[in-house]
């Protein structure tokens, strides 16, 4: 791949980046909406201080959060900030940072994401593929259809029948939290296997309702490589139908998926954020979630925006680094 | 006389009907989707006639009901009749999902036609707009702009908008890529040849033969529209009063419905929330198949 055509790619994502931090930054500030009128005015009914003091404390907090200063300049130093990684503080944690908070959470959904994307990933292809695979038996290549039939179930909707089922009806798997009630975090195995079945039923409901897109895409895949002349030169071959499978059709198969990889990231994190609030994990979703109910502004754009970057980020590299592993479309 | 009429009758066309049947039968995703959405249709249309919607908002029944004959559905912990909840909900999601599906697919095959058929600098201006938008995690956005509203601001129709508001380029993109490819057919330059004006060659010559495009694309609006707003309800972003399905999951989650032993009240909703998603998965692709047969002769 070309220099010009990296340098393409890095332009763009700063590009996707400069456009969802704008985005941010103008939405709240078309609504009619004050977080720091909000805040105080809340505290002011808990704790009891005059009106009159009221709004010389708004002012003062205007002041300090920039608030007063024409929009452009609010705007230059926003996106200053973002290009710095300062996403600003909270209002009702003050005075933990935006990226504080983050940081505290990233494990959780980080642990939760990466493993279920690559098994939904791994599973998907498989199936897809086998569903493909001629050869393959009637009983393995019907396994495939009931994911696709439901591909439209978002992995929400699983979740709450797994709580259901597996955590309400058959007490096998707890209800929800990140591990159970008294238990102080350490660094004992014991500690670690309670979180594992706290994170089971959430990591299920991740996988499961996102197979489907990589089953039906990997078979739609896997139909137009058997047609390929390499795969019937193999079998002429007298080569052994596992090993065309795997060297000849699979191999193939697979490339172009790993270009849908970074697209479904975008969907996974936005499952894992309500599936997070759902079962009480204390990842970014919940960090939001939390946000939202307390309309702690900040915050909230804070996180989008970090989710936003991470996922261009991520999709941009997918992209660069695709030529590497299919050779090609190698120039 | 007589053989000729048989014979007649033998080599008669079907009818366009019969036509439809049969397809469906080799359509069997398109059926079972129409089956299931005739379904949910018939279940709002009849609750709404004969229940008393009333019971939807809280205290209006007796709480924290299990499904018995009085209340098939069971009651919630705020005293709403579960049953009138979800026959509110689904027409409100409905209303959602058909409103915003409909601006969206107007949007798509405006920008897309306009995009595609003329080129030139509006063309790159759309296609890049399209393009910058689309690795932006859409719910993210739409949780900004839910979450900077005044709470009392937020309605049925609000929801429909914000969840239009980022949903017009995938079918742009559709549209633009289905017009490309259609304007180079000969029909195309055979009209043109004719004096046939622009207008005349867009709504006469290349509409209708892009309607199952449209249709599907359309389809496939509604349906994330419909999964968007359940996911803004289901972090507590919709409106709070209303009995939308995603609104009822978030309200029984945030009580604890399961540590509680109200399973009604949850699951439900998601139940009613899995039959409106698959059937309009299924139609989706079966509109696809219809559009595209040689999707279908690839499998």
């Amino acid at each position: 791949m070309s220099i010009r055509k990296v340098i393409e790619r890095l332009l763009f994502l700063v590009v996707v980046i400069w456009t969802a931090s704008t985005i941010t930054f103008f939405i709240p500030r078309i609504s009619k909406r004050n977080p720091i009128r909000e805040r105080f005015g809340q505290l002011a009914r808990t704790g009891g201080f005059s009106p009159d003091e009221l709004e010389i404390i708004i002012e003062s907090y205007s002041q300090k959060f920039g608030l007063d200063k024409p929009l452009w300049e609010q705007y230059a130093d926003y996106i200053g900030g973002i290009a710095r990684l300062d996403l600003g503080v909270s209002l009702y944690q003050y005075p933990k940072t935006v990226l504080e908070l983050i940081q505290e959470a990233i494990p959780w959904t980080l642990g939760l994401l990466v493993v279920s994307t690559i098994l939904s990933f791994i599973i998907g292809n498989s199936l897809g593929a086998v569903a493909a695979w001629p050869r393959a038996p009637r009983w393995l290549r019907s396994i495939a259809t009931p994911f696709i039939l439901f591909m439209g179930v978002p992995p929400v909707l699983l979740a709450v029948f797994l709580l259901f089922f597996v955590a309400f009806r058959l007490k096998a798997l707890p209800l929800g939290g990140a591990y159970s009630i008294g238990v102080i975090p350490d660094q004992s195995l014991e500690f670690y296997l309670d979180v594992l079945r706290h994170q089971l039923l959430p990591a299920l409901a991740l996988i499961f309702g996102t197979v489907g897109g990589w089953v039906l895409s990997m078979r739609g895949m896997g139909v137009t490589i058997q047609g390929e002349d390499y795969v019937l030169f193999a079998e002429h071959k007298g080569l052994s139908g596992f090993t065309i499978f795997r060297d000849y059709y699979l191999r193939n198969a697979l490339l172009p998926q790993v270009t849908g990889f970074a697209l479904a990231l975008g969907n996974m994190v936005t499952s894992g954020i309500v599936i997070e609030q759902l079962f009480g994990l204390p990842g970014i979703g919940t960090v939001l979630y939390n946000a939202i109910k307390a309309n702690d502004y900040l915050v909230i754009y804070g996180v989008v925006l970090f989710i936003t970057i991470a996922i261009a980020t991520l999709m941009v590299m997918v992209e660069l680094l695709y030529p590497l592993i299919d050779p090609r479309i190698r120039e | 006389m007589a053989t000729v009429t048989i014979s007649q009758q033998e080599f008669q066309q079907p009818s366009r009907v019969m036509l439809f049947f049969r397809y469906l039968r080799r359509n069997p995703g398109l059926f079972i989707g129409f089956f299931i959405l005739i379904g949910l249709i018939l279940f709002t249309v009849i609750g709404v006639l004969t229940i008393d919607s009333s019971d939807a908002y809280p205290l209006s029944v007796k709480p924290k009901q299990p499904p018995s004959l009085e209340y098939p559905f069971g009651t919630d912990f705020y005293g709403r009749d579960l049953l009138a909840a979800m026959v509110v909900g689904m027409w409100q999601t409905a209303l959602i999902g058909v409103l915003a599906g409909a601006i969206g697919t107007l949007i798509g095959v405006t920008l897309g036609f306009i995009s595609a058929y003329f080129g030139g600098r509006l063309d790159s201006i759309i296609k890049g707009t399209c393009q910058i938008l689309l690795p932006i995690p859409v719910f993210l956005i739409q949780v900004v702009i839910a979450g900077s509203l005044d709470k009392r601001d937020v309605t049925i129709y609000t929801m429909a908008l914000i969840v239009v508001l980022l949903a017009w380029m995938w079918p742009t993109i559709v549209i633009r890529s289905q017009v490309l490819s259609m304007k180079e057919r000969q029909f195309v330059s055979v009209a043109k040849l004719s004096g046939m004006g622009d207008f005349e060659i867009i709504f006469a010559e290349i509409m209708p033969n892009l309607l199952p495009f449209i249709a599907a694309s359309f389809v496939w609006s509604v349906f994330s529209a419909v999964f968007a707003s359940f996911y803004l309800a289901v972090v507590g972003l919709g409106p709070l009063r209303e009995p939308l399905l995603g609104n009822t999951i978030w309200a029984a989650q945030s009580q604890g419905a399961f540590f509680n032993g109200w399973w009604w009240w949850p699951l439900l909703p998601a139940i009613a929330m899995v039959l409106i998603l698959t059937s309009l998965a299924l139609i989706n692709m079966g509109l696809d198949e219809l559009a595209n047969p040689r999707v279908r002769r690839t499998e």
